[in-house]
């Protein structure tokens, strides 16, 4: 048995339909994750137990639990708890983003936790609330340094995007296996899926390190 | 101005201030010395409530910082505090530096935040270093930023938490001379600070803490060539 790149061939264009949906599930998530992940992190980090405990009690589960489970819990059992017909595409955003919200919270924790005690007090000590010294002092230099650990979470989520396609999102993923259905070359289906991913994410990662560098520029200190 | 009553600070089961007092008028200028672990700076910190004291008053023109309704961020806006490590904010210019407070708690116009940042920055000599980074700065530049940035506020009270310990010797000069001419314009003063030379030309009054309570005080001449405690003695014959 030979490789066959005709059927590769074949099937490429059909690949490439679900390259966007990874795409698009993986940014959406991402930035939506960005966004919660940072009020997340400020609850962690809040010494109000009322933003507190949740936080971490929801961290603890994100990040403690299967993305697969979560997944099937948000789309087969809600529903029946609820009584609604589930929308698979609804779904499988919202188990990305809330599933990428716990991983970024915790990076961005770790980000503000890293920021030297001494800005705090000195922020404070010219007579600025707890909130204008986060935002005005803490986050500008926070937000610089998880760019890395952002960039990770990232790649991570572009390849746990695949999982979506249990519950029938046609990504990259499903449209590989509908290709070694049809095909009966389920390595080439396969093998060909995984190039795409890796030639995604070597690319995002190539994006991110330019991104760096140019921040790293713009930081001086 | 300035007015603490038996200030206590425990951390756990360390007792580090035991009943503290000082009284601080108008224009006075005060420096604190003392052995290292003896309380200086963590009396300093309960001035300005960056530590919460265990128990004790303290008054800032009358206003008791312990009282439920005392408001500490509009007690801060009065009191600069100058830190031994600077402290200055990274992704700021000298110039940002010294009016993003200003322009954030006070709601001062940019451009006179500006204006009145550079007035500052040239005050404390670095008028040519207003677009600098604090990367790009000295320590003494950047202690001297810190300063200007302290100023910006346009408190009643300095404190001084060490501002020279972490300064190469050549740099300590430029730093004290701006404090000194501070103090000669009238600015109350608290300096925690191991310089005796400042000590003795510029305080008012000079007291030596030792075990979380104040030993002895008294003008700089009698307290550095007529010391009556023990423990003052003990002190000074190791550092002059």
């Amino acid at each position: 048995m030979v490789f066959d790149l005709e059927v590769v061939a074949r099937y490429l264009p059909f690949l490439l339909e679900g390259v966007g949906i990874t795409v698009e599930f993986t940014l959406i998530a991402f930035s939506a994750g960005s966004v919660l992940g940072l009020l997340l992190a400020l609850g962690r980090i809040s010494k109000n137990p009322i933003f507190h405990y949740p936080a971490v009690a929801y961290i603890d589960f994100v990040r403690g639990t299967p993305l697969l489970a979560q997944i099937y819990l948000i789309h087969f059992g809600l529903p029946q708890i609820f009584g609604y017909t589930p929308v698979g595409y609804v779904d499988a955003l919202l188990a990305l983003t809330l599933n990428s919200t716990a991983y970024i919270a915790e990076i961005m924790r770790a980000g503000i936790e890293s920021i030297d005690r001494g800005q705090m007090e000195a922020a404070r000590s010219l007579g600025m609330t707890y909130v204008q010294a986060m935002r005005y002092v803490i986050l500008p230099q926070a937000l610089r340094r998880v760019v890395p650990p952002m960039g990770n979470e990232f790649i991570a989520l572009l390849k746990e995007s695949s999982l979506v396609s249990v519950i029938g999102m046609e990504d990259l993923m499903m449209k590989s296996r509908m290709m070694a259905g049809r095909s009966f070359r389920p390595f080439e289906a396969y093998f060909t899926a995984a190039l795409i991913y890796l030639a995604l994410t070597l690319t995002f990662s190539r994006i991110l390190g330019w991104g760096e560098r140019r921040m790293g520029k713009s930081a001086q200190g | 101005m300035l007015k603490v009553k038996d200030l206590h600070k425990k951390f756990g089961n360390l007792h580090v201030l035991k009943g503290v007092s000082l009284e601080v008028s108008k224009g006075e200028v005060v420096v604190i010395i003392g052995p290292s672990g003896s309380g200086k700076s963590t009396f300093l910190r309960c001035i300005n409530h960056l530590e919460k004291p265990t128990s004790g008053h303290i008054f800032i023109d009358g206003v008791d910082l312990e009282a439920p309704t005392t408001n500490i961020n509009v007690i801060r806006e009065k009191v600069g505090m100058v830190f031994q490590q600077f402290n200055l904010f990274p992704h700021l210019t000298a110039l940002e530096n010294v009016t993003l407070a200003p322009e954030k708690v006070l709601k001062v116009p940019r451009s006179e935040a500006r204006e009145r940042a550079k007035a500052l920055l040239s005050k404390v000599g670095l008028s040519d270093k207003c677009d600098s980074y604090p990367d790009q700065l000295s320590g003494g530049q950047k202690q001297r930023v810190a300063i200007a940035r302290a100023l910006a506020m346009q408190p009643k009270l300095m404190l001084f938490d060490e501002p020279t310990s972490a300064l190469d010797p050549e740099m300590i000069g430029e730093v004290l001379a701006v404090m000194r001419e501070l103090a000669e314009e009238g600015m109350t003063m608290v300096v925690v600070s191991h310089e005796m030379g400042f000590a003795r030309e510029v305080a008012d009054r000079v007291l030596l803490m030792a075990d979380g309570v104040f030993v002895e005080e008294g003008p700089p001449r009698e307290f550095f060539t007529n010391p009556k405690h023990e423990r003052t003695k003990a002190f000074l014959s190791k550092i002059l």
